[in-house]
């Protein structure tokens, strides 16, 4: 059985000019053990994919379609079920470490409070508890640092006292949205290596979001490519890196610095993405493409099995009949 | 003069100047139902002060009348200790309190705007010098200052005005300065420094449209305060004096004879009313400002 | 120059450090500045104003006595170059000397010591009520957002601010006095009673120091209504300002840290939201309760309260200027005062504070 499976997910917000759809009948599956990365530009739905998962969408915001975690229909949960599951089955871990730690509470209770709510540990049990996690995470001289405030730690070191917050009451799932995008480049090898390697040891499944496409091929199993809103590509992640097929996924890989030859200009997609509530109908891509034809501007786009656990919404399919050049 | 908590934090909110000018903004103050209704009432006010001769059913200063007679159908306000129609003096007083209140908060907003501006532009120790006296000011406590002015001057709404604004331009001073120094370190001006542009030529096109939205956003909000205190000085007789219909001398009046409760309670309400609906309008501004700060302030 | 030799290492520390004392000790520095500085603005304003603080207080006819005029002048050093009555006034303001008021004929000092207490007394009642009441609506705002509650809390906040104080008063006087019976009339106590001996000047504490069970609560029968008026606005401002704190707070990241971790809504507001919101809250009492002195010179006067606002209002249309000074001189000490008592407690609630000024 699946972990997670998400079928048809939509997130509608509110805006100062009425509703829109951040995130539009988004599908995909997540297996124990099994850690997917969610790809993309600012705007393309991927943190409200995430936060509807846990049921913390922004004010006025709406998701409908089904969200089934452990074969339980999670969309439609009231507030304690909702409260149930944070931390306890489900965690995340956000963007910006520097932020998503309180400021005037110490590290011992922000990581010991939902082991105690959740788990009605006493406060030796869970201290004890929190050491553990804090050598887990690798961060030096836990007894200091459970008397300690965020504030006195690095961000790299912020990240990974969140990662241990997150990990405290053994969740099955992890939600790490862009956990290393606020981080140096040095501090975030660490952090992957990190995850990768609770995974191993726990069975961990996690979902991270990024529109980092280095962190995802180091890291994940699978690979999501979403572009306003919708899925446009998505497959296993070797597959999917070495052989993508959507003109959108080309132009991301293509835009890695790494994947330049020497002496040519960085290449970039022409364009900027949609603002929410003006996305194109149809593929939403199609302004931008190099190869849209008219059906591109016509719904439903469906999707294309490229190979297995390999699918691309792409009604033209440009490159069907050829390898795209290895970089 | 003691800043009302929530102008202190409109102003720390407004001196971050927004470069993206709200095409939003507009439109939202129209849609919001608490700004409509107070432009309605202020609406109101102004046409009843406009059209007074014609509005009020009797002659605001005639003593004809009976002294004292409550509400009825002739007298919807009833008369006062002088025999004169409440009513119509009511409404003859929009064309005091009003004007005066609005004149009040352009004269300290120009005044404390030229000290913000200066102090701001020019920096170092005219910034120092002229920060300094603003505080005081600011420390100072500004009724009893008015207070005393007010009555050094002699009593007459023109001298209370004189004397709130003497005690109310220091809010002016600080946002202007906030926001210049603000808008100098920013990218933009930096980027059109670099490109050539003389430091008036700076003034007047980059910082100019960062300054005069929250000014005026401020000059809203303080509009309310401005009436108040302006009755408020009336009403201790350092204002407006008899015979003129102001509503807060005629609150005073309410006071002596405070069995007669109708003497004070319509001119109160006239007051409540006028500063309600500024302060519907200076909330509904602020939250168009910057959608940021309307979030974190929204009331 | 020769250094000072009085800044040795130890008493640099004094005033350089970034512990709790060299805080303080630095506030007090810069509040003495200030209280010159205040009292230069008042001087000068009085100075520069029209007016003639001599025709003010004596009477038509001894007014047009030249020699009543001269003796005047003469017993306030009214005749003395303007820069000599300011040295004068601060060389005494040193020394503790507030002056002679003119309308009074009393040292200003006993003065203030007759009437602050009175506008104290309410103050503090009017803030705790303030306090209390707005922080708890403030929070029930934030949580209920745009629902009922909410709206109709805001109505009542925005009214709350936008009512005339002076008006207020009248009408709650008249409806609570003369309609329903239910407060006692004007002043601090009934016409006739005896004072308890002074401790404080607060009737209330007094009373009770003295055992004075009666006059106890007779004091607090009459302070209810004065107190209760002062605390509308207040309780205005502290609502709406608490409101938008939360609010702001709710939509920082670590609350929605804290709600991703599965606490219940009420740890949440408890633990992660109130104690930020505080900080800024205590900010807004401090200058609410200072603005009270303030604004209840218009309370007094409907109350015929004898306390600081009446004795400011006084001292004004009698252009009476040591009274102006004392009273300026108190409320900005109290601000003052409020200020310090704020950044401390801020230090003591936000651990992570540095002193950044």
């Amino acid at each position: 059985m699946t972990l997670l499976n998400v079928s048809d997910l939509t997130v509608t917000l509110a805006t100062s000019t009425g509703d829109a759809d951040a995130v539009r009948n988004l599908s995909f599956s997540l297996d124990h053990g099994e850690i997917l990365g969610i790809a993309g530009e600012s705007g393309s739905g991927k943190t409200m994919t995430a936060l509807s998962i846990l049921g913390l969408l922004p004010y006025k915001g709406k998701a409908s379609g089904s969200i089934n975690f452990e074969g339980r229909e999670v969309l439609g949960s009231s507030k304690k079920e909702f409260q149930h599951m944070r931390g306890k089955e489900i965690s995340m871990i956000f963007q910006d470490p520097m932020t998503s730690l309180h400021p005037m509470l110490t590290v011992q209770t922000q990581l010991t409070e939902h082991m105690r709510y959740h788990n009605k540990m006493s406060k030796s049990a869970a201290r004890e508890s929190a050491l553990k996690l804090l050598d887990t995470v690798k961060i030096p001289d836990p007894a200091s640092a459970l008397r300690a405030h965020p504030s006195q730690f690095s961000g790299g070191m912020r990240q990974r006292i969140a990662i241990a917050m997150a990990l405290a009451c053994e969740p099955k799932l992890l939600i790490a949205d862009e956990p290393t995008t606020a981080l140096d480049v040095t501090v975030q090898a660490g952090i992957l290596r990190l995850l990768h390697q609770i995974r191993d040891e726990r069975n961990l499944s996690i979902m991270i979001i990024t529109h980092d496409l280095g962190v995802l091929s180091s890291l994940t199993d699978k690979i999501l490519i979403m572009y306003a809103g919708s899925e446009v590509e998505s497959g296993p992640t070797r597959e999917l890196l070495s052989n993508p097929r959507h003109p959108y996924s080309q132009g991301l890989i293509a835009a890695l610095p790494g994947a330049s030859r020497e002496g040519k200009f960085l290449t970039s997609i022409h364009g900027m993405p949609p603002e929410l509530g003006n996305f194109p109908s149809g593929c939403a891509f199609h302004p931008r493409c190099g190869f849209a034809e008219d059906r591109c501007s016509v719904p439903p786009i469906d999707a294309t099995v490229v190979s297995e656990g390999h699918r691309i919404y792409c009604p033209v399919n440009p490159f069907s009949h050829d390898r795209v050049e290895q970089s | 003069m003691i800043l009302s908590p929530n102008t202190r934090k409109t102003l720390k909110a407004l001196e971050t100047p927004t470069e993206k000018k709200g095409k939003g903004s507009t439109n939202s103050i129209w849609r919001q139902p608490l700004a409509i209704v107070g432009l309605t009432i202020v609406g109101v006010w102004v046409f009843v002060a406009v059209f007074a001769p014609w509005v009020a059913p009797y002659d605001p200063y005639s003593q004809e009348f009976d002294k004292f007679i409550p509400p009825s159908a002739e007298h919807w306000m009833g008369t006062d200790e002088l025999n004169r129609d409440i009513l119509s003096r009511v409404i003859y007083g929009a064309r005091i309190s009003l004007p005066y209140s609005i004149l009040l908060v352009v004269l300290s907003a120009i005044i404390g705007t030229i000290v913000g501006g200066v102090s701001g532009f020019f920096g170092g120790r005219v910034d120092a010098t002229l920060m300094r006296i603003t505080d005081m000011f600011f420390a100072f406590p500004g009724i009893i200052l008015a207070m005393a002015v007010a009555a050094a001057l002699g009593p007459e709404i023109r001298n209370a005005v004189i004397a709130i604004t003497i005690v109310a331009w220091p809010v002016y001073a600080r946002l202007v300065r906030g926001l210049i120094l603000n808008s100098k370190s920013s990218d933009y001006v930096t980027a059109s420094s670099l490109l050539g542009s003389s430091s008036l030529r700076t003034l007047f096109v980059d910082l100019r449209p960062n300054i005069s939205g929250p000014v005026f956003v401020l000059m809203a909000l303080e509009v309310g305060t401005a009436l108040l205190l302006l009755s408020g000085l009336s009403f201790l007789g350092l204002g407006a004096t008899p015979p003129s219909a102001e509503w807060g001398a005629m609150v005073s009046m309410g006071a002596v004879n405070f069995d007669r409760w109708w003497v004070g309670l319509f001119p109160g309400l006239a007051i409540l009313t006028a500063v309600l609906a500024f302060n519907f309008i200076g909330d509904t501004l602020r939250d168009a400002l910057d959608p940021r700060t309307a979030k974190a302030l929204r009331d | 120059m020769k250094p000072v030799p009085v800044l040795t290492p130890v008493t640099k520390t004094l005033f350089t450090g970034t512990g709790l004392t060299p805080f303080i000790i630095r506030r007090l520095l810069t509040a003495v500045v200030l209280i010159l500085g205040i009292t230069f603005i008042a001087f000068s304003v009085t100075q520069l104003v029209p007016g003639d603080p001599v025709a003010a207080n004596l009477g038509q006819s001894a007014y047009s006595d030249p020699d009543i005029v001269a003796a005047f002048k003469a017993e306030y050093g009214l005749d003395q170059p303007v820069h000599i009555q300011y040295i004068t006034y601060v060389g005494n303001l040193l020394q503790g000397n507030l002056g002679i008021s003119l309308s009074s004929k009393r040292p200003v000092a006993e003065d203030l010591r007759e009437f602050f207490p009175a506008t104290l007394e309410i103050a503090l009642v009017a803030v705790f009520v303030a306090l209390v009441l707005g922080i708890i609506l403030g929070v029930i705002s934030a949580m209920t957002r745009d629902r009922l509650p909410d709206q109709i809390i805001r109505v009542f906040s925005l009214t709350g601010v936008s009512m005339p104080v002076f008006w207020t008063a009248l009408t709650a006087f008249y409806v609570f006095f003369f309609v329903l019976g239910w407060a006692p009339g004007t002043g601090r106590l009934e016409p006739g009673a005896e004072p308890p001996p002074q401790v404080t000047g607060m009737y209330t504490v007094d009373a009770l120091l003295d055992g004075d069970l009666a006059t106890a609560s007779q004091a607090v029968s009459y302070l209810l209504l004065p107190a209760l008026v002062l605390a509308v606005f207040a309780l205005g401002v502290i609502t709406r300002f608490t409101r938008a704190s939360v609010l702001e707070i709710l939509g920082n990241d670590y609350v929605r840290t804290a709600r991703s971790k599965g606490l219940p809504e009420r740890v949440v507001i408890r633990r992660h939201v109130l104690r930020p919101a505080l900080l800024a809250i205590i900010t807004v009492a401090g200058v609410a309760f200072a603005s009270l002195l303030a604004g209840s010179v218009l309370i007094e006067n409907v109350f015929s309260w004898p306390g600081l606002g009446q004795y400011a209002y006084k001292s004004a249309v009698g252009l009476d200027l040591p009274g102006i000074m004392g009273v300026s001189m108190i409320v900005a000490i109290v601000f003052i005062f409020m200020n310090l008592l704020v950044d401390v407690l801020y230090r003591v609630i936000d651990p992570q504070m540095k002193d950044s000024k």
